[in-house]
Formats: structure tokens, C-alpha cells, sequence
């Protein structure tokens, strides 16, 4: 038996989110005395992840799995599920891992958990604490079957490091023409996505038009975060549908959360409430979001965002 | 074409939420339910290519006959047949075998779920259907185009989009984008008084087996009160981000 744990990368290169479920799936596996074993496709830096622990890592590499694709990538990591008797296979929640789960679940008939926010409660029944209701409450779930399937949230575990003496095995693999063609993709060169984020800017309605998010950008930028809106923002064309977060828009699971001009209405934290720590600017001391927030400042916007930018960019000079 | 559209019924957006007193239900007291706003994007995109493209429109839910309301308002949207698989459901995986049996009986050319539900946040239903059907499958789903049998769809990633093209059948999971919240349809006095007429067929249920269960609820740990700073003192918002919450 032992712990598979699907090491994602983007254009070759890990993020965050891959070392944290490693050294997630490392702990796990020394409670179960099992071994870990790192699935990596088509990665230019597998031998990084020997730094979080793996005893094992097996690496499949083609050219013509550079993309994403359900069904290769499906049938990659249930065959090696499989061959390797994984009991428990540990993904990320990134936008391709969370794709992953179902078809994984069919092909390896597992139960299955998203949301993981915490080393499972216990092993026998597999008890797992998961967030439900968008982040209104939490969920203990047991998990019944012989192979398993967790996908553990963003930042709710965190990196660390466990060098290893990892096995690296290269294998070769055929690869067949997916269902499912991919003509294009487009990703907004540089900008930081809300999923990778340690730190998110957002800002809502009170910013009185598109006009204004030099305030949010210069923000964000000062911050190296990345930015966000309310829904109604969206809605109204001022920014991107991407940027929606909320109940019916993008879950946001940051360390730190900035909202500037948003009241926080229930749907509105719903979605953002699983961040660490949350910040308001608001210049109506009776916006619910001050009732969400660890910290806030009641006051205009348009006079406090630049002078909190100033401050901040003196302060990472300092 | 023959569109399916699965509809899981939620807890209106601001219920609070609580639980029974041993924790182990969601206590429905007092609560209004909806159509999952996620899946009822991909409806209205649905009734979009019936309009257009004279397309067949059935929805189904899987769950007891108190979804009934719902169904009935989703007929008054526009759907042409509702169908409900009498039984509570267990969890993600056995609610999906309830729907391969369904399709495997009535041929779908297209199936719309929604990208998660917004009461458990599952997220696995439309993707473990696909997989169980062999059938190709998108996940978050921002368009969706028809001609013919081929279509093109778009998929939020993590930092942007993906276009992809395939031929149908196809199932998806959609969210906003599919149509805009602007374009979703209020039903009117016509609808409603035409849905009461629609066909509303209850099939019984396999009796799939669950993979997981829910063993206890937890409400959040109660908040503690904000750390308020003047808007003249940002230094001590930093020095406290710093030092304190330790976040930059
Ligand atoms: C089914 C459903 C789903 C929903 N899903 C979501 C969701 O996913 N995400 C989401 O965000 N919303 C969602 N909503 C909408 C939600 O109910 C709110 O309407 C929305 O979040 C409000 O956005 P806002 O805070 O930007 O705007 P408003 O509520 O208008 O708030 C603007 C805030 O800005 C403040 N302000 C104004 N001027 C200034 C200034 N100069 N300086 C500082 N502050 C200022 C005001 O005091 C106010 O608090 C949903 C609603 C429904 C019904």
C-alpha cells in the first residue's frame, strides 16, 4: 500500500501548491507507514521534489503531454494508482487537479473529498475535515472505500520542507489523441492568478467605476498580489469575470485578503472567508464587513488606498 | 438535439446555516431553497439553443418529492420535461450512478451540471458522469458554442482560459459566463401557468451505494472582533500586518 500524490506543475515549473500537497501527503503517509510516491508529467525540475519528502517519484514524459488533457492525464495516474496499490491519492485544488478528481474516482471506483482543510481526523474509518456551504461551516467526512481520493485546499496546510533520497523512475508513455481538442489559451502574461496568490487585493462598488482601479492595480502590485472584484463589479463590465470571487464566483483562500470598497455581503464572504487574514477599507463603519475582518480602516477610499500603497512601497524598501 | 440539464437544489445564498443538535444534518428550518446558481446558468443556456436550434430540454434532480417546487419553476423557465430520481441523495458518486442509469436509457447529446453546488461544494457529480458514460467532459465551463455536433467551449484555468473543440456528446459543468446573470429568465405568469401542464416524471431509484458520509457538521469558530485602525495611522495597519498577523 502507499500514498500517490499527483505533483502538478505549469509549463515544467512546480508551484506552491504542488510542494504543499507533497509535504502534505509526506505526513499522511507517515502516519499510515506507507510509502509516498510523486507522479510528475513532463516536468523540467522533477528532482525538486525531493526537498518534501517522496520515497518515490515516477516521471512520465512525452511532448505531446505538455497540455492538459483529461483523459491522458486520467488514465496516467489511475494505472499507476493501481500498479503502485495506492490507498489514498492526494491532488491539489488547482483548476486541472480539481478536472482530475471525478474521472479519477470512476477509474479507480474511490471515494472522494475536495476541500480538505486539515490532516484527516483519523485513519480508520479515513475521516477527513472539509469545508462546505462555501465556507460557512465545516464538514467531517468518512471515506469508505479501498482507495480514496482527497484534494486538499490552498495554503491550508502550507510548504515544508523534508529532503529525501527519492527514487527517480522515467518512464515513457503512449499517449492517445484526446476527445477533447485544445485550440487555444490564454493567460494574462504576468499577472498573478487568484488560486496561486498569497495575498489578494479586491475591490467592489466603492470604487464608483473602472476608472478607478489604478487604486486596486497599484495595490496589488506594491503587494505582489493578485487582484479581485465584488460580483455587481463584474457584472457591470468594470473588470473581468475572472476577477469575480464570492459564493457564485471564485473561491479565495489567501493569506491575506484585502477587500476596498466591498459592504461584505453574506455571498460576498462566503467565498473569500477561508483567506487567513482579512482586511477592510470602507468609509461606512456599518458595513457588515467590518464584522469579517481582522483589521480595518473606516475611511474614503480614494485618500487612504495611496497613502497605504506609499507606506507599504517605504516599507519594503526599508 | 437532446439536452439534459441537472439540477441539485440548494440553501438560498443568505440562509444561515446551522444544524441540527446532534450535528449530524443540516437543519432546513425556516430555510428557502433554489436551483443551484451554477447549474441554473447552464439551464438558461440550455433554453438559449432549444430557442434557437429547437433543441429538446429535460432537466432531472435526484431527491424527494419536496424538490418538487423547484422542478415545476424549472419548466416555467422553459425546460420541456422534468424528471426527479425518488431518493435522498447519499453523496456525489451515487448520485451520479443515479444519472448514468438515466442517460444510459435515454440518449443526451449534451449534459449541463454545474460547476459545484453551493451546499457541499462537492464539485464531482458532472465529472464522475462523464467518466462513468465515457463521454469527453469541461470543467468550469465559461461558453459554449453549437453548430452541428461539433462544439466549442471555453474553461476557466487557474490564470485564464482554454478554448477547446469537440464533438458532441459532451457533458459540462458551468458557471457564470455560460450566460450572464442579466440573461437569466424570471418565469412569467405564462411559464408558470404552462409548467403546471409539462410532463413531471418520477423514476425510481437504483439504490446506488454511497462512498463517503458525513459524519458530523461544524459551524465556524466564532470570530474575534476587528482591530481597528485611523486612517491617519496606516504605519500601525503595516507594523501590525508585519509583526502581528504576519502576512507581508
Ligand atoms: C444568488 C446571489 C449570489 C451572489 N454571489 C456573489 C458573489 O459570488 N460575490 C459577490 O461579491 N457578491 C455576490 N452577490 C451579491 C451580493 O449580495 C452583493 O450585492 C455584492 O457583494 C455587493 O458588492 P459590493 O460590496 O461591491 O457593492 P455594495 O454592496 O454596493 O458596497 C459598496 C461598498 O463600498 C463602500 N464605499 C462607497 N464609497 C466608498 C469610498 N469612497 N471609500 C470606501 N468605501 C466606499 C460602501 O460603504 C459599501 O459598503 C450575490 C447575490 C446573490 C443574490
Amino acid at each position: 500500500m502507499s500514498v500517490l500524490v499527483y505533483a502538478e506543475n505549469q509549463s515544467g515549473k512546480f508551484k506552491k501548491s504542488t510542494y504543499e500537497v507533497v509535504s502534505y501527503a509526506r505526513e499522511v503517509a507517515d502516519k499510515l507507514k506507507q510509502k509516498l510516491i510523486a507522479d510528475s508529467i513532463n516536468s523540467k525540475e522533477t528532482n525538486l521534489l525531493s526537498n518534501y519528502g517522496p520515497d518515490k517519484i515516477i516521471e512520465y514524459n512525452n511532448p505531446l503531454l505538455n497540455d492538459f488533457t483529461l483523459q491522458n492525464y486520467s488514465s496516467i495516474i489511475s494505472d499507476c494508482a493501481k500498479s503502485e496499490c495506492a490507498s489514498l491519492v492526494v491532488l491539489s485544488s488547482t483548476a486541472d487537479s480539481k478536472y482530475l478528481a471525478p474521472s479519477l474516482s470512476v477509474n479507480l471506483d474511490a471515494g472522494l473529498a475536495s476541500n480538505v482543510v486539515s490532516i484527516p481526523e483519523s485513519f480508520s474509518p479515513l475521516t477527513i475535515r472539509r469545508s462546505c456551504f462555501t465556507n460557512k461551516a465545516f464538514n467531517l467526512t468518512i471515506l469508505k472505500s479501498e482507495t480514496n481520493i482527497i484534494c486538499v485546499s490552498n495554503n491550508s496546510y502550507g510548504v515544508k520542507e523534508n529532503k529525501s533520497k527519492a527514487e527517480i523512475i522515467s518512464k515513457k508513455i503512449a499517449v492517445n489523441q484526446d476527445k477533447i481538442k485544445i485550440e487555444s489559451k490564454n493567460k494574462s502574461s504576468g499577472a498573478i492568478s487568484i488560486a496561486d496568490a498569497d495575498i489578494v487585493v479586491s475591490g467592489g462598488r466603492g470604487l464608483k467605476g473602472p476608472e478607478n482601479w489604478y487604486l486596486v492595480e497599484n495595490l496589488a502590485s506594491a503587494l505582489g498580489a493578485a487582484m479581485a472584484c465584488s460580483k455587481p463589479v463584474s457584472d457591470m463590465g468594470w473588470r473581468p469575470h475572472s476577477e469575480h470571487v464570492g459564493q457564485t464566483g471564485k473561491p479565495v483562500a489567501s493569506n491575506l485578503y484585502i477587500a476596498i470598497g466591498i459592504s461584505g455581503a453574506i455571498q460576498h464572504l462566503a467565498g473569500i472567508n477561508a483567506s487567513k487574514v482579512k482586511v477592510v477599507i470602507n468609509n461606512d463603519p456599518e458595513a457588515p464587513f467590518f464584522k469579517a475582518a481582522d483589521y480595518g480602516i473606516v475611511g474614503d477610499a480614494f485618500d487612504v488606498v495611496p497613502k497605504l500603497t506609499e507606506t507599504l512601497k517605504a516599507f519594503k524598501s526599508s | 438535439m437532446n439536452i439534459l440539464v441537472c439540477i441539485s437544489i440548494v440553501p438560498d445564498t443568505t440562509s444561515k446555516i446551522k444544524f441540527t443538535q446532534d450535528q449530524k444534518k443540516f437543519d432546513i428550518n425556516g430555510i428557502q431553497f433554489i436551483i443551484n446558481p451554477n447549474d441554473e446558468f447552464g439551464l438558461t443556456r440550455a433554453i438559449w439553443l432549444q430557442q434557437k436550434h429547437q433543441a429538446n430540454v429535460d432537466i432531472v434532480t435526484v431527491g424527494l418529492s419536496s424538490c418538487e417546487p423547484i422542478l415545476r419553476k424549472c419548466l416555467a423557465i422553459g425546460a420541456n420535461k422534468a424528471i426527479r430520481i425518488d431518493t435522498d441523495p447519499l453523496d456525489g458518486f451515487a448520485v451520479a450512478k443515479e444519472l448514468k442509469e438515466l442517460c444510459s436509457k435515454e440518449k443526451y447529446d449534451l449534459i449541463i451540471g454545474g460547476r459545484e453546488s453551493i451546499d457541499y461544494n462537492g464539485g464531482m457529480v458532472p465529472g464522475m458522469l462523464a467518466q462513468m458514460l465515457q463521454m469527453p467532459f469541461v470543467t468550469n465551463c465559461i461558453s459554449l458554442e453549437v453548430k452541428d455536433d461539433f462544439v466549442i467551449t471555453k474553461r476557466e484555468i487557474d490564470g485564464g482560459i482554454e478554448t477547446t473543440s469537440c464533438s458532441l456528446p459532451l457533458v459540462i459543468a458551468g458557471q457564470k459566463g455560460l450566460v450572464e446573470e442579466t440573461d437569466l429568465i424570471i418565469p412569467n405568469m405564462r411559464g408558470i401557468m404552462q409548467a403546471r401542464q409539462k410532463p413531471l416524471e418520477v423514476i425510481p431509484s437504483i439504490k446506488s451505494v454511497s462512498k463517503s458520509e458525513i459524519h458530523k457538521f461544524e459551524e465556524l469558530p466564532p470570530k474575534k472582533s476587528v482591530k481597528l485602525v485611523d486612517k491617519d495611522n496606516i504605519d500601525q495597519l503595516i507594523e501590525l500586518l508585519h509583526s502581528e498577523a504576519k502576512v507581508i
